[in-house]
């Protein structure tokens, strides 16, 4: 509503008449749309903090020293000057395992939601592009898949697979990519009566070329808001799973298996619980503000 | 709208094959040798082929699934491999406590969820609506396991209201359970109703029953809830499954003997019948409630009621 009070105001001096008709990029125009969501930005810049601290990790702690290695001395420290969020039952500075744990965490999701994005996006395409038969047969095999929640899924494929990092990026990727399959192939579907692809068609473009070229750049919008989204819940997926002893096995640092490990000493000493909570609660709010954001400026229809 | 029902319910059979179809082929690839496992220092050649044989583990994988699911029919899931008793009635014990919290979280998200929901949509100044606002997206962010947790160092080890672990007092040990598991579920429920309500309070036809000078709450109750609704309605369904598959990390924080504990406990066993069952039951309670929510939407969507009214 105020937009549009904003665009029937009379224009008055030519400075202003040069900025609302001076044509932008789609990328200058999409990001001024973004920043001007307060909530998106904060969400983006704690995400990417995190980010900074996961990547530069080995420049703030030392790994081998004190996030593996076992010390009793500083057993059970409480938050101080000297460790910030204090130590653990094993004398662990618990903001290097954070730091390191959140490159554990990141990792695994990312590359967990890429696995999916790839194998169920391919499937979603091939089935919203072709339609028909092929359509019914990819999706239903997705339906089937779809039966089980999320997590009983990968908890499934763990248990087959066994708990391995590569193990748990399979186990939670096929997890994910009916789903994937299925945001992909909408999206497909939305563009695919477009006159564009006809126009590529008859100037004899390949399938394989359209798909890629045409079919997937134009719907990349919602799919980036999902991927976003997805990224939360597979870090939230892994930690659980960690947290259960059935994903990232100590003494490697990973968010969940942390909380496991402070919940046997959470009533004498609280800090071991809550900082590795606090950090999967910032990141995965971080990436929900980031993809409610984006998805108000890549999709203004669906702003509410 | 019987036949609706009726429809929906025939739709389970292939639903509840599919699934224990997955689940089968997926635990069948399970790396090892299920009488190893079994026999453990007694295998042997011998022992090891005859029990294989006994287990049918023999046979090809349809023969093998084939059995499981006249096994299934007669209400035999098969004996664990451990504790050597019925699968049966391992989920027999456990599955009261799951049903008990899981019910009680989904009652207590949808009962405060959706008020909560139609009051911030229909005052979106209020500090209410800004508070459930920021609520709700704190509430999808947070790690359910985590607040668990949270809730026990402040209920139990700080005021002492609450047991902080197991069932043995009755109620009060399913508060916080109940709480924790529906944290993510109300947050959605909250935030769903809260978008769909705005959006449905700008629609034409709720302005005509403005104008036509109602009352605000009959505006609100009479004509903008019902259509509001739908989305909250479709939120549940899909929620439903995330709700059930938390239950297993609710469980281990609480350490609540449900039917997710015993699928964790199994997986690190490497139990397969148990996961199986374990697996096969929570799948069947996913798609029961999908169920449910499919026919409370039709009872309320008017044009799925007509569509079997209307030619009957």
């Amino acid at each position: 509503m105020e937009a549009n009070s904003a665009n029937t105001r009379m224009i008055t001096t030519r400075k202003e008449f040069y900025r609302k008709f001076r044509k932008k990029s789609i990328a200058q125009e999409l990001w001024g749309r973004f920043v001007k969501n307060k909530t998106a930005v904060l969400g983006l810049a704690i995400f990417i903090m995190i980010l900074l601290l996961a990547v530069f990790a080995p420049l703030i702690a030392d790994y081998d020293t004190v996030v593996i290695k076992l010390n009793i001395a500083e057993r059970l420290q409480k938050p101080s000057a000297k460790y910030i969020f204090g130590t653990d039952e094993m004398g662990r500075d618990i903001f290097a395992r954070i730091i390191y744990g959140a490159r554990n965490s990141l990792t695994i999701s990312f590359v967990s939601v890429a696995f999916a994005l790839t194998l169920g996006g391919l499937l979603g395409a091939i089935s919203g592009y072709y339609g028909g038969l092929v359509d019914n047969i990819i999706m239903r095999i997705m339906d089937v898949f779809l039966c089980l929640p999320e997590i009983l899924m990968a908890l499934a494929f763990v248990a087959v697979f066994g708990t391995s990092i590569p193990n748990l990026i399979i186990s939670a990727g096929l997890s994910f990519s009916p789903k994937f399959a299925r945001i992909v192939r909408s999206a497909v579907l939305s563009v695919r009566g477009s006159e564009y692809l006809e126009a590529a068609r008859s100037i004899g473009a390949r399938d394989f070329y359209i798909i890629i070229n045409h079919v997937i750049i134009n719907c990349i919008g919602p799919i980036i808001v999902q991927v976003t989204l997805y990224i939360a819940h597979a870090i939230l997926i892994i930690s659980s799973l960690s947290f259960i002893g059935l994903g990232v096995q100590p003494p490697a640092p990973e968010w969940g298996n942390m909380l496991s490990s402070g919940r046997e000493y959470m009533r004498e000493a609280a800090y071991l619980v809550i900082s590795p909570g606090l950090a999967i609660f910032f990141t995965i709010l971080s990436l929900n503000l980031l993809g409610d954001g984006l998805r108000d400026t890549l999709d203004p229809r669906l702003k509410q | 709208m019987l036949r609706y029902i009726l429809k929906r319910i025939a739709l389970m059979i292939p639903i509840i094959l599919a699934l224990t179809f997955v689940v089968f082929s997926i635990m069948s690839l399970t790396p090892g040798d299920a009488a190893y496992a079994i026999l453990g220092s007694e295998y042997s050649e011998e022992n090891g082929a005859q029990l294989r044989t006994e287990l049918g583990l023999d046979k090809p994988f349809f023969v093998q699934y084939f059995n499981y699911m006249v096994g299934l029919l007669h209400g035999d899931m098969g004996t664990s491999y451990i504790s050597k008793a019925p699968v049966v009635d391992q989920l027999k014990a456990r599955f009261p406590n799951t049903f008990k919290i899981t019910m009680l979280s989904m009652a207590f998200s949808v009962i405060v969820g959706i008020p909560i929901g139609v009051i911030s949509a229909t005052k979106p100044k209020s500090v209410l609506s800004r508070t459930s606002l920021l609520v709700g997206m704190m509430g999808i962010s947070i790690p359910g396991f985590w607040l668990g947790m949270l809730m026990i160092l402040l209920f139990a080890v700080k005021l002492g209201w609450l047991p902080s672990s197991g069932v043995n007092e009755g109620f009060k040990s399913l508060l916080l359970p109940s709480l924790t598991l529906g944290i993510n579920f109300l947050a959605s429920v909250m935030r769903t109703t809260r978008s769909s309500m705005m959006e449905t309070v700008r629609a034409d036809y709720v302005r005509t029953a403005r104008s036509k000078g109602l009352s605000e709450k009959k505006v609100i109750f009479d004509h903008a809830l019902g259509n509001a609704l739908m989305p909250t309605i479709t939120v549940v369904g899909v929620q439903v499954g995330t709700l059930l598959g938390s239950m297993v990390l609710t469980e281990t924080v609480f350490a609540i003997p449900g039917t997710g504990r015993l699928l964790v406990e199994a997986i690190t066993k490497r139990d397969t019948p148990t996961i199986l069952g374990a697996l096969v039951l929570l799948g069947c309670c996913v798609a029961v409630c999908n169920l449910i929510v499919d026919i409370i939407y039709a009872y309320i969507d008017p044009r799925i009621k007509a569509q079997y009214t209307g030619r009957a």
